[in-house]
Order: C-alpha cells, then sequence, then structure tokens
C-alpha cells in the first residue's frame, strides 16, 4: 500500500461555538502530506471538535478546511474520503471481522476478488491475518483496535483520522501499539491526524504537535520543541513535568534570587518565569562551571519511584523545586538524604524562560 | 497432603445457605401453583367433560367438525397479523424518531406515547366508536370539507377493529424498539458514513439490522396480546370480526358450555405457546447468527 498521493490539510480560521462556548476560535493550522499531527490537549479543550470537523461530523460557524487544494468543509462526511478510528472502535457488531473491513470496498463497487484480496492485505498490515471470520464480540480490546484500523485504511484514504484510539487500552498493550502506529504510519504514510490528551503519547508518535487549549492552537511544533522551548506556561505545565520559578527582570539582566541567571539565547519580550524540567536538574559538587546556573537549597522530601527517585527541593529564596534523581548504585541517592543542604546545577541550555502569562 | 482447614463446616454453611434460599422461593412457588398451574389444569379438564358430564373428545371434536370455528380461528390471526403489521408499519418510524430526539424532547413525546396507556381500555375503545361512528366526527369532518358526500362505515367492521386494537397494541411495539434503537451507538452511523455511507444507505446496512431483535420482541408481544384481544374487537366489530376470545364469553354466557369454551382456550393456549416457542428458537437463532458471522 502505497501512498505517493497523501493529501496536505489546511485549516484557516475555524470557528465553532456550542451557545456561550466557544470550542474552537479561529484556529488555523497547516499539515504536510504524510506528515503525523498529533492535536493534544486536556479535555474541552476543542481538540475533538476540531477531528470531528476535520471528518464532517462536526459543523464549524466558519473557516476551510482544505484536502490538498479542495475546499472540504462543505461537502458531507460519506464524500470526504478520509479514513478514522473512532475512540470506542464503532465496529459493526453485527458483522464478522472481514465484512467490517470489506464495508467501504463493498460501498466503492470493489469486485468481490479483489474485496477478498484487499481485506487479507488490511488484515495481514494490522497483523490479524486469519482473523476474517471472528465476530467482534470474540475479540479483545487490543484486536479490536486492530480491526477498526485495518477498516480505516483498507480503501487506502489519503487521510487517516484517530480520535484517541488507544485510551481504552491497558498501559503495556497502549505503549506497544503506539510504536506499532508509528511503524505503520511510515510504511503506509498516509496524512494522520492524531488526537489525544496523553502528552507522553503525543510525544512518542508524532512528527509535530499541535498543543490546544480553551479552543485555540498554543503551539504548533516538534515534539522536542515542545518539551524543551514550550511557548508558553500553558504548554510547559501541561506537558511533562515542570517548575516554574519567578524571576526579576532587570533590563537584558534575568535574575533569580539575585543572581543573573546565563542563558543561551537573548530573553524574549515581557515578563517572564524560569522553567525547569525535573530531569534536567542535578546535584553538583564544583558550583563554578560557566555552562551551569547553580541553586543552593535543602532537601525537603524524598519519594522513591523505582526507576528514578523525585526530589522536593526548598531554595534560599523559598521557592521549592523537583529534581529528578537516578537510582544506580554509586548515584545521587547514596549521599542524599531528607534536610540535607544541597546545591543544584542546571545547564544553561536547558535553562529556559517562558512567558510569565498563563495563555497563549 | 494439603490439610482441610474449615472444610467441614464451610460445606455446611453452603448448605444451610441453599435450604435459606429455598425457603425464601416457596411463597412464590405456592402462588404460582395456586394462580398458574391449578386453573390452567382445571381448564384442561373441564375441556374434556363431554354435555353429560363425562370424559370425552366431544369438545374438540365440535372444533374440527364445524366450518364457524375454523372461521373464528382464521379471523382471529387474521386480525392479529393486520394489528401487528400497521403497528410496524406505525411504530417503527416512530420509534425511530424518538430514538433520534435530544434525551429532554423524548422524555415528553415518549409520555405522548404512554399516556394513551394509563387510560382505561373500555374508555379508548368508546371514544374510538364516538369518532368512528357514521354521525362521529371523523364522518361529519369529512363531508363538511367535502371529502365525502355519504358517511362511510368506520366502525361496526374489520377496519374499526383494527383502528382500535392498533392504537392499544401501539406501545408494547414502541417501548421494546425504541430500547433497542437507543443502544445502536451514534458513533455506528459516524463510522458507517465515514467509511463512505449516504444516509440511507447507513441506516439499511448499519441501523435496520441492529434495531431487529427490539423489532421482533415487539413484535412478538403485540400479536400474543392480539391473539386473545377481547374488549377492542368486541365494541368496535359490531359482531362482524368474530375472534376466540368472543366466541369463549358467548359460549359461557349464552350457553353455559363451559367445556366448549375451555376447550377453545386450550386450543389459543396451546397456539400461542407454540408461536412463542418457535419465535423464541427463531430469535435465539438470530442473536446467534449476529455472533458468529
Amino acid at each position: 500500500m502505497h501512498h505517493s498521493t497523501a493529501l496536505p490539510i489546511s485549516i484557516s480560521a475555524v470557528t465553532k461555538a456550542y451557545g456561550a462556548v466557544h470550542a474552537l476560535k479561529g484556529v488555523s493550522l497547516d499539515i504536510q502530506a504524510g506528515e503525523f499531527m498529533t492535536l493534544l490537549g486536556p479535555s474541552g479543550s476543542g481538540k475533538t471538535t476540531l477531528l470531528m470537523a476535520i471528518a464532517g461530523f462536526t459543523r464549524p460557524d466558519s473557516g476551510s478546511i482544505r484536502f490538498g487544494d479542495q475546499e472540504a468543509i462543505l461537502s458531507p462526511p460519506h464524500k470526504r474520503g478520509v479514513g478514522m478510528v473512532f475512540q470506542n472502535y464503532a465496529l459493526f457488531p453485527h458483522m464478522n471481522v472481514a465484512r467490517n473491513v470489506a464495508y467501504p470496498l463493498k460501498l466503492r463497487k470493489v469486485a468481490k476478488a479483489e474485496v477478498d484480496a484487499m481485506v487479507a492485505e488490511a488484515l495481514e498490515t494490522v497483523q490479524l491475518a486469519g482473523y476474517g471470520d471472528r465476530a467482534i464480540s470474540q475479540l479483545s480490546g487490543g484486536q479490536k483496535q486492530r480491526v477498526a484500523l485495518a477498516r480505516a485504511i483498507v480503501f487506502k484514504p489519503r487521510i487517516l483520522l484517530m480520535d484517541e484510539p488507544l485510551s481504552a487500552l491497558d498501559k503495556k498493550l497502549r505503549e506497544h501499539m503506539q510504536i506499532e502506529l508509528r511503524h505503520l504510519h511510515e510504511k503506509l504514510g498516509m496524512t494522520t491526524v492524531y488526537v489525544t490528551h496523553d502528552q507522553r503519547e503525543a510525544l512518542t508518535m508524532a512528527d509535530r504537535i499541535a498543543v490546544i487549549n480553551h479552543g485555540s492552537l498554543q503551539q504548533v511544533d516538534t515534539p522536542r520543541k515542545i518539551y524543551e522551548s514550550p511557548a508558553n506556561r500553558f504548554v510547559a505545565d501541561f506537558i511533562g513535568e515542570s517548575s516554574i520559578l519567578p524571576v526579576v527582570r532587570d533590563g537584558n539582566t534575568i535574575r533569580f534570587d539575585g543572581n543573573a541567571l546565563k542563558t543561551v539565547t537573548a530573553p524574549p519580550d515581557g515578563p517572564l518565569a524560569l522553567m525547569i524540567r525535573p530531569e534536567r536538574l542535578a546535584f553538583v559538587t564544583d558550583a563554578s562551571r560557566d555552562e551551569v546556573n547553580t541553586f543552593a537549597g535543602n532537601v525537603l522530601e524524598l519519594v522513591y519511584q523505582g526507576d528514578s527517585a523525585l526530589c522536593y527541593i526548598e531554595l534560599s529564596n523559598g521557592t521549592t523545586v523537583a529534581l529528578r534523581a537516578n537510582t544506580h548504585a554509586g548515584g545521587p541517592l547514596d549521599s542524599i538524604v531528607e534536610g540535607a543542604s544541597v546545591t543544584l546545577g542546571l545547564h544553561v541550555a536547558d535553562t529556559v524562560l517562558i512567558p510569565a502569562g498563563r495563555d497563549a | 497432603m494439603m490439610t482441610m482447614i474449615n472444610a467441614s463446616g464451610l460445606s455446611s454453611d453452603a448448605r444451610r445457605e441453599r435450604i435459606a434460599l429455598l425457603g425464601l422461593t416457596s411463597p412464590a412457588v405456592m402462588v404460582v401453583m395456586l394462580v398458574m398451574v391449578v386453573p390452567v389444569g382445571w381448564l384442561f379438564y373441564l375441556s374434556f367433560i363431554g354435555s353429560d358430564g363425562t370424559v370425552s373428545m366431544e369438545n374438540y371434536r365440535r372444533m374440527l367438525d364445524s366450518r364457524s370455528y375454523t372461521r373464528i380461528f382464521v379471523t382471529t390471526f387474521q386480525v392479529s397479523m393486520l394489528t401487528t403489521v400497521l403497528c410496524i408499519l406505525i411504530g417503527y418510524p416512530l420509534a425511530y424518531f424518538l430514538s433520534q430526539l435530544p434525551a429532554r424532547a423524548a422524555n415528553i413525546c415518549m409520555l405522548a406515547v404512554l399516556l394513551p396507556f394509563w387510560t382505561s381500555l373500555l374508555v379508548r375503545t368508546y371514544a374510538w366508536l364516538v369518532l368512528l361512528q357514521r354521525q362521529g366526527i371523523l364522518n361529519r369532518w369529512a363531508i363538511d370539507i367535502g371529502l365525502l358526500d355519504e358517511p362511510v362505515q368506520l366502525v361496526h367492521n374489520m377496519t374499526g377493529t383494527l383502528i382500535g386494537m392498533v392504537h392499544i397494541m401501539l406501545p408494547f411495539l414502541i417501548l421494546p424498539l425504541y430500547s433497542s434503537m437507543k443502544a445502536i451507538s451514534p458513533d455506528l452511523m459516524r463510522a458507517s458514513s465515514n467509511l463512505g455511507a449516504s444516509p440511507a444507505r447507513a441506516f439499511w446496512t448499519i441501523f435496520f439490522p441492529l434495531s431487529l431483535p427490539g423489532l421482533f420482541a415487539g413484535a412478538l408481544i403485540v400479536f400474543v396480546l392480539s391473539l386473545g384481544f377481547f374488549v377492542t374487537p368486541a365494541v368496535l366489530g359490531g359482531g362482524r370480526v368474530v375472534m376466540v376470545s368472543m366466541q369463549i364469553a358467548s359460549n359461557i354466557e349464552l350457553f353455559f358450555n363451559w367445556g366448549a369454551a375451555s376447550a377453545l382456550g386450550v386450543v389459543l393456549l396451546v397456539l400461542t405457546l407454540g408461536i412463542l416457542f418457535v419465535a423464541s428458537r427463531f430469535l435465539k437463532l438470530d442473536t446467534i447468527v449476529a455472533k458468529g458471522h
């Protein structure tokens, strides 16, 4: 299955209000052909509304959604030709696996022999070869997931939409399926829009992530950029763990607790805050290195979590910061105890200043 | 070997629980015996007693010999079948409409469906008589606006019987149908549409097959209830539509022939049970097909 003709999606100024609630406040987003784009946001952020608008199940109040150079916003869902995987799979319970997967092909009047071949190929792609005769009720959650996927890709759509497809699976299977979906996307190459509220899932899977909150895009960027240079406090908070500390601006010098912070790039305009990811912070003994900002504090609490330990440290100005420490033998846990006085080091490249305001 | 700690205590506890449960069900068992098994047994017994008081097949032989009895059974099945078909034709679209409404509106409309259900059957039947008779509202109105030149016979015949029975049976069809339609996830229709099905195609390939169990259940209730119906055909049929239940009544009221009435009752009961049995096999088969397909 090759999708040399994967379609780009161009969303511009899409608005949708439900009474007084503005689900989408003029969202514009360009998704490249063949890209894996994840819409990430908390529940009620508008990410599902946006996906439903792309699929045609929600009629926006205004805006444009183009597939390639075709305006799609006015066409009914059954004429859009996009594949979709629903959150609860939406498999037809009165049809077996093969008939579910063949359904879109029969609607397209594909010849019987070809239908059988395409169904077999799609089932093989999702590693369910030979399951065609099974009833839907006989399948496990993960298998239903795969059938839903096979049904969505069997007619070779050039755009694939997924609405939290893994949320009903347990953690192990979910993580396995994330990698599998990623590989499938590489193999099939269709433009994919994936909705999730799970920030780790978004980081694992996406080419780019569109973070959405209160119906507006907060940041659209690669997972690494989103994680390492969040555009605002919401993105910093929502993705990964972070401590956000107040800083004082003194012209172009940014001071934390009186000391000037060293940064790689010039600080942006406006009021700022310092964002520290727990795993980027380390205990140091030598406080004089150039590429490191240092902070002094006391260990308040130590939470052992197996693969790592979370240390809460009260800094000299009374603010608290979290540090994630390795648990290997000979590591920091050998010497650090609650109440100990410590020095923390943060690499200048990890010293991220973000706008102090809550939202974009 | 494993030691069995408390094994005998636990097993006697389990036995005590079984006895206690049996004790709790005994009142229900006795009520069922008293109001079900004894009367039905008595009915069977009476049906085999001839007019001279001895055991005989006389009552059943009469049914086979007399053409009027055959006609009564044919009428009964005809009325029940037509009522069921009409209920499906009217009830399916109505139940579909209800199932697609938002919860609030659906509740109000459901109330409208159920309201007649809570008024007396006799009152509703006589109300139809008032509406449908030659000088009734319907005929007068149709003449007034020039639709008819003279009144048409809407009551005291099959038409009147069917109008009345469909009205009374409709909720029995709509309730199970509505609940089976509500159980169909809107996501299934969305998925169908997303995969390329027009709204009509999505309805016939997804919604309709999934609503069939509810439709079968409702239709079965309507059909079986119609088989034994008395009041409505008696009032609206005007003596022209004679069903089994009415023949039973006249056997007792006019001829004081309990044997003949009992035999009719037995035949109706056996036929109804037979239909239920066949239908349940058919329904079970249907669910097996749906699962194993």
